[in-house]
Order: structure tokens, then sequence, then C-alpha cells
């Protein structure tokens, strides 16, 4: 039930660091999930099951699924601010407030990196400083990393967040998935893992993940886990892998950078800084929900409703009838 | 055990008797539907309502009262963006919504080093082809309810995700929050109900003194039910026991069940596997399907294709119209998404192949035969076997039981001793699977149960 053995200890090299005092001291619990979501899914029932009163922090905005997860694991939701509407960036200080407010022991739910759907993450300052103060309150960070690679297009440098936390010894939870950074959405292949006091306690929380995943699935899917312990396990593919990761993560930088240009070029009024200052595979554009309708009326160009793009559909050819569009919804506001 | 030459083909035109009171219980059933949609659904007026009420001739009971009031939940704010892109017939379109990655040509991309064929996320609600086929092999090619479109089929993490998601649906919108299952019953059944959050009771099932099936106790239990309770019943080849009723006992099962209007909930991870016809195998759920009363369906791949590693299955809800069909499939969406978003592809599509390519589909069937015929003779060998040592007892459960398992009724003491004498591993409840013995073995098996029984009372 717990997956795939090779693949579970892969993947956990690439989030807690190939040399990892944890892994060597075998204190991370860990079971295959279904992708992203099974894993957050997967942790929420788990801390229902073990910390009946916990409740989730949750950063606003976020992935809306979240929302449901925990809401379907019956874990009551409270949220921290996150995002700046007038900067289209971090509000550094509502979130730290948040996080000094929230009792004591609380548990966090965070992107690791490219937050979605703003695709604003903390400077590595920011995060020491967040790290500290969660430290201070014996808060308990729950990191969701579902773009290791792609937000910087390295996936160690798009560890950093994680990396600190560990150093400054927090305990904490991961969910990884590798829908988007090895392409294997549909297999739905990921990892949850908890880092705990010493080996006993894993091998004990593992056992309870596992009588979790019993009544939901019985076992995770073997495919994609082969795929990935396969790539991983070698170091040629795994050097490949990275080659390929970067490539991904460049176009989109690249993406980012014309549908800015474009926009400049067009002589639209409005600051479209934000859209090279985002990281990851969205743009927080800013753009109202009527504004969003208009481009589906108007244009046939499909978003969610929050104005959240997903660069990855921008293409060369396709970019500047984005901006065009754009512009035509945004410039008389 | 179920007679295996005399199967009548003409199941699916049994005679059915109006049941539950007739035509002044209906009339009471009517309003207090139409009551009850009067909040959820909004109908034009008084006569739309009453046709969609309309109960089917042949069953006597109101077949859609039990869903009719499921709401139509919204499209997933996020993956519904794709659905509506993809329903835009301009020649010019954009998708900015899932985060999928694309290449420069727009395409999705199959990094090289991952090198195969593969597409991106399934829909939630799974491979499509897949879920229609597999709707037709549990139903049949036939099946009315599918013709009439009334069958939602969602793609699932084998049986056990297919049990999960229809427990966590019934949970959130059916009336009645009581299962019945089995006693005995495979060991993860209790607790996928009670996770989904579903108060799990039993009916008898098992008889240890003749090791077959407690029909009385079964008919008495499921009789002092709850009316609307929901029923767990095991298509075919009863795990663990291997006990099944024959066609004439679930005939009879069938219409208390209707009586009360009880929810069948099935759940088939043997078809095929049992006798080695799919069409035999299936043939409890048909039964059912044919009075044109609702049922779930909860199917596994696992066995039947060896597909156990790839997680395949399928969930099936048989409701009254189209309608209810098609808004029971969007609320089955709520329970997938915050659970796993969507299946996994592989198996899935391995399993489509295979059923919708006719040579392949034969290939299958004379594979699935040649496999339940090898535990059939398994069975045969091993209860000559016992009959030639003169071990005391009657064994002739071993051949009469039915699918992958035996319960032996040997205790769990003489379980034991069989394990530390001869090594031999099977659960306390004395199941053996005869998928693990072969004619090499079954001396082996025989001597150490012929032991144990001699030796231990």
């Amino acid at each position: 039930m717990g997956g795939s053995v090779k693949m579970i200890q892969e993947t956990l090299k690439l989030a807690y660091g190939e040399n990892s005092e944890s892994i060597k001291d075998k204190r991370i619990a860990a079971v295959q999930a279904l992708s992203g979501t099974g894993a957050c899914r997967l942790f929420a029932d788990f801390q229902k099951r073990f910390r009946e009163d916990s409740q989730i922090y949750i950063p606003v905005p976020t992935w809306s699924n979240h929302h449901n997860i925990w809401r379907d694991a019956h874990v009551p939701q409270n949220a921290f601010r996150y995002y700046h509407v007038e900067s289209r960036g971090l509000d550094f200080a509502g979130l730290m407030d948040d996080i000094k407010n929230a009792p004591n022991g609380s548990f966090f739910l965070l992107h690791a990196c490219a937050h979605n759907p703003t695709g604003v993450d903390p400077t590595e300052d920011q995060w020491k400083e967040i790290s500290n103060i969660m430290k201070v309150k014996g808060h308990f960070p729950f990191f969701d990393m579902a773009y290791q690679g792609f937000a910087s297009g390295d996936p160690e440098r798009d560890a950093k967040a994680i990396r600190l936390f560990l150093e400054d010894g927090h305990s904490i939870g991961i969910a990884q998935s590798f829908a988007k950074n090895m392409g294997l959405y549909g297999q739905r292949v990921g990892c949850l893992s908890v880092l705990c006091e010493d080996e006993k306690q894993a091998v004990a929380v593992k056992s309870q993940l596992q009588q979790l995943a019993r009544p939901m699935y019985s076992n995770p899917p073997v495919h994609g886990a082969l795929v990935v312990s396969t790539i991983l396990d070698d170091p040629d593919l795994k050097n490949l892998w990275l080659k390929e990761v970067k490539v991904m993560a460049d176009r989109i930088i690249g993406m980012r950078t014309a549908l800015r240009e474009s926009l400049e070029k067009l002589g639209s009024q409005l600051s479209w800084e934000h859209i090279t200052k985002q990281i990851g595979m969205f743009c927080y554009s800013g753009l109202t929900p009527e504004q969003v309708d208009r481009l589906t009326s108007e244009f046939h160009i499909y978003m969610t409703r929050n104005g959240r793009i997903s660069m990855a559909g921008v293409t060369t050819k396709n970019v500047g009838y984005l901006a065009n569009a754009i512009q035509e919804v945004t410039k008389s506001s | 055990m179920k007679p295996e030459t005399s199967i009548p083909t003409a199941v699916a035109s049994l005679e059915i008797s109006s049941s539950g009171g007739g035509a002044a219980a209906a009339r009471r059933r009517l309003a207090a539907l139409t009551r009850h949609l009067q909040d959820s659904s909004p109908v034009a007026d008084d006569d739309d309502r009453r046709s969609t009420l309309l109960a089917s001739v042949t069953s006597g009971f109101d077949a859609d009262s039990v869903f009719a009031h499921v709401a139509r939940a919204p499209e997933d704010p996020i993956l519904g963006v794709t659905v509506a892109y993809n329903k835009d017939p301009s020649p010019v379109k954009l998708n900015l919504g899932v985060g999928a990655y694309r290449t420069e040509e727009g395409k999705p991309l199959v990094l090289n080093v991952v090198r195969s064929r593969m597409k991106e996320y399934l829909p939630i609600t799974g491979l499509a082809e897949f879920n229609k086929l597999s709707a037709k092999l549990i139903l049949g090619a036939d099946s009315s309810a599918i013709r009439d479109n009334r069958v939602t089929t969602v793609q699932c993490l084998s049986g056990t995700g297919s049990l999960r998601v229809g427990a966590e649906f019934l949970a959130r919108h059916y009336h009645q929050r009581t299962v019945y299952i089995p006693q005995p019953t495979w060991g993860n059944h209790p607790k996928v109900f009670t996770l989904a959050g579903l108060l799990v009771k039993y009916y008898r099932y098992y008889d240890p003194v003749t090791r077959g099936l407690n029909f009385q106790g079964l008919l008495e239990d499921l009789g002092s039910a709850p009316s609307g309770a929901i029923v767990l019943l095991h298509a075919c080849a009863h795990n663990p026991t291997g006990v099944d009723p024959t066609l004439q006992q679930w005939d009879q099962i069938r219409q208390l069940i209707r009586s009360k209007s009880l929810l069948p909930f099935f759940d088939s991870a043997y078809q095929g596997f049992a006798s080695g016809s799919l069409d035999a195998d299936a043939e409890s759920v048909r039964m059912f399907v044919s009075d044109g009363g609702a049922c779930v369906v909860a199917q596994s791949y696992a066995k039947n294709m060896g597909l156990y590693g790839e997680r395949v299955g399928a969930l099936s809800i048989v409701c009254g119209t189209a309608d209810v069909a098609s808004r029971v499939e969007s609320q089955l969406k709520l329970v997938i998404r915050p659970m796993y978003s969507n299946p996994p592809l592989h198996g899935a599509s391995i399993v489509a192949t295979i059923l919708r390519d006719s040579t392949m589909f034969h290939e299958w069937t004379i594979e699935l035969k040649a496999m339940a015929d090898r535990i059939i003779s398994m069975r045969q060998k091993l209860f000559e076997a016992l009959r030639a040592r003169g071990t005391p007892g009657d064994w002739s459960h071993i051949i009469k039981q039915i699918g992958m398992f035996t319960f032996t009724g040997l205790n769990s003491e003489q379980v034991s001793f069989m394990t530390k004498e001869f090594h031999i591993y099977m659960t306390s409840d004395g199941r053996i699977s005869m998928a693990g013995l072969s004619s090499k073995t079954v001396p082996h098996l025989a001597d150490a149960i012929h032991t144990a029984v001699t030796r231990i009372r």
C-alpha cells in the first residue's frame, strides 16, 4: 500500500536533498500518493484522524481544490493573507501578522514555489522570517510542491524554502507531484511525506497513512511510479530530465517577457510588470471577472474567472492575439 | 452452488411481479416525491414533474425516486474552463485554463525522457470510452438502461475506489445512511463504508454448519432492515466464502429488496473469473437492473484482467432517467475531485483497447475461462485428495464454492498448526486462495488439512 520503494526514495531526495540527514536517519514517513491532490487529501485525512481539534490555515488565494480537499476531510479552514492586490505581490506584513496571531501549533498550508494561482513567491529572506516566526509559534508547515523545477528551471533552487525550514529544525509535511515536471499528469504520481522525530515515529506514521489509503483506493497505480523511479534512479536519464525541465521553465519565462512587451508596445497605460515578476506556470493578471468573460465571449480566450492565465498556453504564435485582446478589454480601465 | 449448465438464457425476461403494496402505495410514494422535488429541480409545471416520476411498469415502484432529488453540481472552476473551451466551435480559440504545460506549437509535451504516448489529465470521470465499455460489460450489450442513458459510469481506482466513491456519494445524497453488508465479507468493506460516513450493519450470509448460504437468515435480516437501506451484494464469487446464491435465490433476494425499496450496491470483482463466463457472472446484477430499479455497481479489473497494480475500476449508478443520471454524475465529480482529481490513465487505456477490439476481447474471454477452469480443477483435485486420504468431514463445499477463495471451515488453531508445521499461509478465518494452488502443491495442502483436522478439533 506504500507504493514503489525506489520511487519514494528518489522522490524524497528531490525534496529533502540528495544528502539529507533526515533521509539517512529514516525519519521520514513517506507513501506514494495520487499526485498532488491525493497527497494533500491523505495528509488532510491524517490530520483529521490524529489531530482532531486542528484547523488548516490556507493562503488567500490558493488553488481552489485545496478548499475542497480539507473540507471533504472535515478539517476546518482558516485564511491567512498572502496576495497583495494593489502591488500584485506578496502581502508580507499581513502574512506575518496572521502567522503571529494564529494559536500556537497551528497547521499552515504553504506553496513551496510558484504559488498557484498568483505566481507570487516570498523571497529567500522573507522565507527565513516566515520560518523563524513559525518555529517560535510551534506551527506545523505543510508544503504543497507541485512545480519543483518549473519555477526557476532548477529543482534544487525551487526547493529552497523547504530546505530553509529543514535547517531551522521544523517538522514538516510535503505533498509532491510529478504531474507537471514530468508531464505525468494522467498517471497520478506523487508522494506524501511527513518528517518525524525519529525512525520509530516515522514507521508508525507511515503505517497510519497506509491505513487511510486502504479504504480509499487500496494501493496507488504502479505505472507512473515505475516511470519516475526509472528516470530518477539513472544518472543519465535524470540529467536528461533536468535539461527538459529547464527548457519548459525557460519557455514559460520567455512567454512572460513576450506578453509583457507586447502589451507595452500596444501602448497599454496599465502596469504589466507583474507578468515578469511572477513565477511558475501562472500569471495572476489582475483582470476582473467581467473582463475575463469578455475575453471569452469576444475573443474565445479561456481562463479561470480570477484572471489566472496559464502561461504554458501562450506561444509565440498566439501571444500577439492574446495581448491585443487583453488590451481591448482593459483599455478603458 | 450455481447450476453450471442449466442457466436459463431467458433470465432477462423473468416474470416480475408487482411488488410493494399496489396502486395506493405507489400514489403515496409519488406524492412524497412531488413534495421532495419541489425543492431541487427547476421543473416548469406539474405535468413535467409527474412525467419524470413515472415508474417503470415492470418494477411496481418509483425507479427514479431515490436520486431524483440530486441537484446538478457546478463544474469545477478550473477544469470547467477546458470543458467550455472544448465546446467552443470557433476556429480561433485559446485555452489558458488548466495548468498543463504546452510547447511552442501549443501541444502537450511528452518529455523525451518519459518517451511514451501519454495524454494529459483525464477528465474527472476518467476515460469516456472505458466507462462506456465497462457499463456494457457488466450490464450487457442489450441493456435498456444503457440504451435509455440512465446509467452514469465513472472510472475509479479499482474496486476499492469505486466502492469508496459510491459510498461517499450515497452518504451525501441518499436518504438512508445505513448499509447492510454480508457476514462475513472482504475485510476492507466495513472500513470503506465507515470512512465514507455510512453506518455499517450486518446481514447473515454464511452458514458454518452447511458451509453454504444461510438463506433464511439473509431473508430475515434484509426483511427487517429499514426501508431504503443500502445493501451490499457480491455479484459473484463471494469473498471470502465462495458461497453464491442460486439464480432462484437471487430472484427472491431481488424481490425482497425491491419490496422494501432497499438500494442494491453490487461489488463485482470477479466477473468472468468465477464461472469462466462473463455473462453468467453478471446474471445477478443484470437481474436487478432489468427490473427497472435503481442499482449501484462497483467493478474491478484487478483480477479478471490481471491489472492489480494499475488500479482500474468503474462505478456505475443506474438511475430512473437520463437527466437524473446526468445530475448524479455531476455530483460524483465533486466527490472525486478533492480525493485525487482524476483517475490514472494507463490501466484504463489497456482495458478500453481490449474491450473495444473484438479479436482481443475474444482472446481475453479464452484466457479468462482458462483461469477459471484452472481454479475449478484445483478445487476438484483438492476435494479428491482429501477423499483419498479419508480425511474426516464433508469437504464437498470445496467444489460447491466458487471463485478464488474457499472457506475451508478450519478454525484458527488448525490454521496456525498448518502454518507452523506445514508452512502453509492463509488468513486465520480458514480462507484459502485456490489460485495459489497447483497440481504439485495440492498433495501437500491435503496432507496438512488432514493432519490438522485429525490432530486438532
